[in-house]
């Protein structure tokens, strides 16, 4: 027979995991509906609102010795553009490649790989941290964002540099890969178009020919094998309208944190 | 103290004495606050943590060391999940639980925490960090309101710091905890020296540690002053320590919960909501 008691914890019990999992299966509804992931969206807002508050231009990511780079620098998500045309490119050795720089600029431009490189450059050795958690550390040398955009003049309405990539994030071919960036983070010093890692040419698991640096951000927003720079004074238009390839998932936009 | 220690209150004895007004509004408020959002952030980490179930020490993952921590979905010979778990380099088989375990579909799948410690059910990161987000702000803003409450209600000076000489009684005091032996009668409207120093290290050490080193890994953060989190020796330890400190807290309110539940669960439920707690008069030897 229950004491008085052990009835009473009994119930407690019951009604403490009767809440939690009332809680829990509450919140995995909510995740399913509209509404609650663009309340929950508030914390994105504020975190960006606080880093953009208490950050400038000029606040710098922390930059390595050499003994911290990490043995072979990870390569994640696509490792070879499945595209014919990116294996032509990558065949003969990028001397066709070249970069379109467009959209609301006063002088598009197209350049070949050679030319990238002739670009005021700047070497960092960063730390690159992807959402899933993990961290790998490498050399970059690449030409600096802002040098290139001065040499195209932006027109005063572009707010996104976008990136289009070479590879196509489905099986059949489609859904390029894209990113976008605010003019705060593209005229950043560390802002580079990485064409060498660990001092030899960048491979193309990691982003050949051109991959873009944007080291106060995630993984995520440094877009491999960049095809294109189209500045824009929305991106609400492009593929998704969520700015980038995984934004269009459902990740950050801004991916500061 | 020791005159006023008696075994727990039996339920008749309850009945006596008079109610006392022992948790103001805000930090019943507050309190309640954290529960929940201590709970969602436990549990959507978690599901953030899965996404790349390892912890390092340093300042990458791969500086050529192994992990400390891993969490393997490895497959048997019939192609069926393995959860191995492997810490400081020795292989625990934890099929079921961490390594691999059922989703929300009752199918076995390689993740490292289970579906029913996560928040959402299923892997789901960018789902999981917006709950995680949405109530960190919530605990760092509640905690502030707390502290500059706590500080200008003189709820810290009061209750909270140790009195003058009681931090000689602390070998008492655990003794005391470990015979499950708690104050009564006027005794109890009081915080215990052991209980103060809990609430001082879980409030004023652990959370804002925990806190920091989950902004160390903020690559954004990280730039304010290049390499602070190098004080945690590098944004892999700090994200090591954000992890550790989370079951610290987890630890703390396990022992918490027990303490409420054996030294009387209704009357410090009820304190907890309604504020007023049944001062027991009838004291034994």
């Amino acid at each position: 027979m229950l004491t008085r008691r052990q009835m009473l914890v009994r119930s407690v019990g019951t009604v403490i995991g009767g809440a939690g999992a009332a809680l829990l299966s509450a919140c995995d509804r909510l995740s399913q509906t509209t509404w609650a992931p663009k309340i929950l969206g508030a914390g994105e807002t504020a975190s960006l609102a606080a880093q953009r508050l208490i950050l400038t231009r000029k606040s710098m990511a922390e930059e390595f010795n050499e003994a911290d780079r990490s043995p072979e620098f990870r390569s994640n998500g696509t490792a070879v553009p499945r595209s014919s045309k990116y294996a032509a490119l990558a065949n003969g050795g990028f001397s066709e490649y070249r970069l379109k720089v467009d959209g609301l600029v006063e002088q598009p431009a197209s350049l070949s790989l050679a030319e990238v490189q002739a670009l005021p450059s700047r070497t960092q050795i960063t730390r690159h941290d992807c959402v899933e958690g993990w961290s790998a550390i490498g050399k970059w040398k690449g030409a600096r964002l802002g040098a290139l955009l001065e040499t195209v003049r932006p027109k005063p309405e572009a707010r996104y540099v976008v990136f289009h990539c070479a590879d196509a994030m489905e099986m059949d071919g489609s859904s390029f890969y894209y990113e976008s960036i605010d003019m705060e983070d593209a005229f950043h010093p560390q802002t580079i178009l990485a064409y060498e890692l660990n001092d030899k040419m960048l491979p193309v698991a990691n982003g050949a020919p051109l991959r873009v640096r944007v080291e106060r951000q995630l993984g995520y927003k440094m877009a491999k094998y960049v095809m294109r720079i189209e500045l824009v004074d929305s991106y609400e238009k492009i593929a998704g309208g969520k700015g980038g390839y995984w934004e269009d998932q459902g990740y950050e936009w801004y991916a500061g944190i | 103290m020791a005159e006023v220690q008696s075994s727990p209150a039996s339920p008749r004895g309850d009945l006596r004495g008079y109610l006392y007004y022992r948790h103001r509004l805000p930090v019943r408020i507050m309190h309640w606050i954290n529960v929940i959002a201590l709970t969602i952030l436990l549990m959507s980490g978690l599901n953030i943590f899965n996404a790349h179930p390892a912890l390092y020490w340093g300042k990458s993952s791969y500086n050529g060391k192994p992990p400390i921590v891993e969490m393997r979905g490895d497959e048997d010979s019939d192609g069926e999940p393995v959860g191995v778990t492997k810490i400081f380099g020795h292989a625990f088989h934890t099929t079921g639980f961490l390594g691999a375990s059922n989703n929300s579909q009752g199918d076995l799948v390689a993740r490292g925490f289970p579906s029913w410690l996560t928040i959402p059910d299923d892997q789901w990161l960018t789902m999981a960090r917006r709950w995680h987000f949405f109530f960190a702000w919530l605990l760092v803003i509640n905690g502030l309101c707390y502290i500059g409450y706590a500080i200008a209600s003189r709820h810290l000076s009061r209750d909270l710091a140790p009195r003058e000489g009681e931090l000689g009684t602390i070998g008492q005091s655990i003794v005391d905890h470990v015979k499950f032996k708690h104050p009564t009668g006027e005794a109890a409207k009081h915080y215990n020296v052991l209980q103060k120093l809990t609430y001082l290290l879980v409030i004023f050490v652990l959370l804002p540690l925990m806190i920091v080193a989950g902004l160390g890994m903020s690559p954004g953060l990280d730039a304010l002053i290049p390499g602070w989190v190098d004080i945690f020796g590098g944004r892999q330890s700090a994200r090591t320590i954000h992890f550790v400190i989370a079951w610290l807290i987890v630890a703390f309110v396990l022992v918490h919960v027990f303490e409420v539940i054996i030294s009387g669960l209704w009357n410090n439920l009820r304190s907890m909501i309604t504020g007023r707690y049944r001062v027991s008069t009838k004291q034994k030897s």
